[in-house]
């Protein structure tokens, strides 16, 4: 009787198992990530400390050769658009029947997600920010990139090419996409005249208070911080991706105040889009991407980038150590940098274009001023994504809090 | 009998392998021992549960106590009880585990209190011809996918702008919502689970005796000391059984909740965020709560013999 029990047991947990398991993978289409494998990860055990001198995997292409006929590519919201979020917005069909590599994309909701995505080694190529890029190249998840065999590379602007996290040792890991800054949204109904300070999201007395909404990742920590730096200048940050103990605590406690604000935490992009178009979000971090989509759906709605500067990204296309199709991921890097298709692409995104000749073809002529591509003035107060590392990023001589603490504490926070 | 199937085995053997030798040897002894053709038959199954659901059930408990690298966080084989520490000295983590067992138990007294006169209408007072189309009315909702059914509730509780402008359904027919958040996340999930709730109560009310309401009823009792006294009992393994799905699918669930919750939290949705952190030591660690905690569950619906009734 008693074992007639426990095999009862034992088949009914299997049932319940069976039930959470289905469950997970169908549901969670959109939010999938492959675990990474633990045999993988006792190899790349190296990259322990910061330096990120052993980096990358395997060598850079010397020959393209002919397409594999596909590319599977891992990239945010609006870098990959084949016209079917909107007909007039396609830089992907032309490249298809030019190539014959037909394009498969897997949207990334955040760095990190993109990280684990990458680990899975199902993917040939992703739009990796610099939060990302030195975790890729010391995990051995990405190659070089043989610059040379992608014509486009040239007409790139200098102050994008071989910078700290696009470039190690000299050896450039892929090519750069664009940069942009995370915006402040508002409500146009609840705020007549835009807002000029991050203030609205995070101080209690905020006119935005319950319509809040906040970027769902660790790296938004960084974005209290820079608030920080420009209202508590005596906690000395420089680089809000540098914080010590002292900094850090205080960012954190910013945004346990934030908590009380908050009407929305999102980390799919196309969450916060149905809610500014439902108009619940009186105040929130966005991108100028999703302040398209949701104008276009009749959303009221203004972006600014606040006068405390912004986080923001600056993107490299990056080939992965396991890519099944290198060489249609070449020719997708190549084109994805072609003036025509990074016109579009900024243009949509919302970005500045990281191609000069880009600027003579995007169909707002004023484009390239407006994102100040080529003002490089106005990038000294966006702190672009990057991970932040136990060394100090600004180069103090003390202990800064590494990005795992910042995934506890974000944790804790949203807990 | 047998001797029919033998041939028949041998014979489709004989097709199979042209010496004819091996299965025909086969056939012979899977006639002979019983027992050796019930373990070819169970020993596919029986793997797949070790291999599979246990051993990875096992590996997930060990690597909870791995360490991550810092910089490309990769789990290491370095072991580290810290993820444990994390997970189980955190105040904040704590709130959240309470909250998931909270949301799973209301949901599973909701779905009860829906589907015992669902259950026992059905059973008991339809006609015989209306019950199958009413049980497969009842389980209807299954046919449709999950997020199909999480986005229609979505679009059922939206809020809507500060004077309700562009609100959902409810805004719309009733000019009230609950929003987005705790109560939006408990309805949803008795939506989406009811179903498991309703057919373990139905084959419990099936089984039992008509007879015995009426015994009931003629020593006086009035429906509800019936209902209390003879039907409450006898049902107790079938509702233990019906909670086991909702209890259990709620406690995990982490999707529902990112699409009507707002900020409410579930363990799900911690273990998630880890898992792409991506910190998978950790979110293992996070996995041990619902394990102790469905583990404990189970002990405790197999005194009330749940299983007996699955």
């Amino acid at each position: 009787m008693t074992r007639k029990r426990l095999l009862a047991g034992l088949a009914a947990s299997a049932l319940v198992l069976a039930a959470c398991g289905s469950d997970d993978s169908g549901g969670g289409a959109d939010t999938t990530a492959a675990a990474p494998s633990g045999t993988e990860a006792a190899a790349t055990t190296a990259a322990a400390d910061t330096s990120v001198a052993a980096g990358g995997g395997g060598e850079a292409l010397t020959e393209l050769g002919e397409g594999e006929g596909q590319v599977n590519l891992i990239a945010w919201a609006g870098y990959v658009e084949d016209g079917s979020t909107d007909p007039a917005v396609d830089w992907v069909t032309g490249f298809e029947e030019e190539t014959g590599c037909n394009v498969n994309v897997k949207i990334g909701n955040t760095s990190d997600e993109m990280v684990a995505l990458m680990q899975s080694g199902e993917y040939d190529g992703v739009s990796a920010s610099g939060d990302a890029t030195l975790r890729l190249i010391a995990g051995g998840e990405v190659s070089p990139v043989n610059t040379d065999l992608i014509p486009n590379y040239a007409d790139v602007f200098p102050d994008l090419k071989d910078q700290a996290h696009n470039t190690v040792d000299g050896v450039s890991y892929g090519v750069p996409h664009g940069r942009g800054a995370n915006l402040l949204v508002f409500n146009t109904d609840s705020f007549p005249s835009a807002p000029d300070s991050w203030g609205v999201m995070f101080e209690p007395d905020s006119p935005a208070k319950g319509g809040v909404s906040i970027y769902d990742a660790p790296i938004y920590i960084a974005d209290a911080a820079v608030y920080l730096m420009a209202t508590q200048p005596d906690l000395g940050i420089t680089n809000p991706y540098a914080l010590d103990e002292t900094q850090f605590a205080a960012a954190v406690d910013l945004l346990n105040q934030q908590k009380d604000l908050a009407g929305q935490y999102w980390s799919l992009y196309t969450d916060q889009q149905t809610a500014l178009e439902a108009g619940s979000v009186t105040a929130g971090t966005t991108w100028q991407v999703i302040v398209n989509l949701a104008t276009a759906n009749g959303a009221k709605i203004g972006a600014v980038k606040p006068k405390e500067g912004a986080t923001g990204w600056s993107d490299t296309w990056m080939i992965s150590s396991k890519a099944q199709n290198p060489n249609c991921m070449y020719m997708w890097m190549n084109h994805i940098i072609s003036p025509e298709a990074n016109a579009g692409v900024a243009e949509w995104f919302g970005e500045a274009p990281s191609n000069a000749k880009s600027c003579a073809l995007t169909s707002d002529a004023n484009h390239c001023d407006t994102f100040h591509a080529e003002d490089t003035a106005f990038w000294e107060d966006v702190f672009y994504w990057t991970t932040p590392t136990a060394t100090c990023l600004d180069g103090r001589d003390v202990a800064c809090v590494p990005f795992t603490e910042w995934v506890n504490a974000w944790n804790e926070l949203r807990a | 009998m047998g001797e029919r199937l033998e041939r028949a085995a041998g014979l489709s053997a004989t097709a199979a392998s042209t010496g004819g030798g091996a299965g025909r040897r086969a056939s012979r002894l899977f006639h002979g021992h019983p027992k050796v053709g019930l373990g070819a038959l169970l020993s596919g199954p029986l793997l797949w549960l070790i291999v599979v659901y246990l051993g990875s059930l096992a590996v997930l408990v060990v690597s909870a106590f791995f360490t991550i690298d810092e910089f490309t966080n990769q789990p290491t084989t370095q072991l580290t009880t810290a993820n444990v520490e994390e997970v189980l000295g955190t105040r904040a983590f704590w709130d959240t585990v309470i909250r998931s067992v909270a949301v799973a138990s209301a949901v599973t007294l909701l779905s009860l209190v829906l589907a015992l006169p669902m259950a026992f209408y059905v059973a008991k007072l339809a006609k015989p011809w209306a019950r199958r189309s009413l049980i497969v009315a009842a389980t209807l909702p299954l046919w449709a996918g999950y997020l199909v059914k999480a986005y229609a509730m979505r679009a059922v509780f939206e809020p809507g702008g500060s004077g309700g402008q562009g609100g959902g359904f409810l805004q719309g027919a009733v000019g009230w919502t609950p929003g987005f958040g705790r109560t939006a996340v408990v309805l949803t999930l008795t939506y989406l689970w009811l179903p498991y709730m309703i057919l373990p109560i139905y084959a419990g009310l099936d089984r039992l005796p008509t007879s015995l309401l009426d015994a009931s009823g003629d020593l006086g009792a009035r429906p509800l000391r019936t209902f209390r006294s003879v039907i409450l009992p006898l049902l107790v393994p079938a509702i233990a059984a019906g909670s086991i799905f909702t209890f259990s699918l709620s406690l995990g669930d982490y999707i529902t909740v990112k699409i009507v919750g707002s900020k409410t939290q579930l363990i799900g949705n911690l273990i998630e965020r880890t898992l792409l952190a991506p910190n998978q030591p950790l979110a293992a660690a996070f996995t041990l709560w619902p394990i102790v905690i469905m583990i404990a569950y189970l002990i405790v619906v197999a005194r009330l013999g749940a299983f007996e009734s699955l």
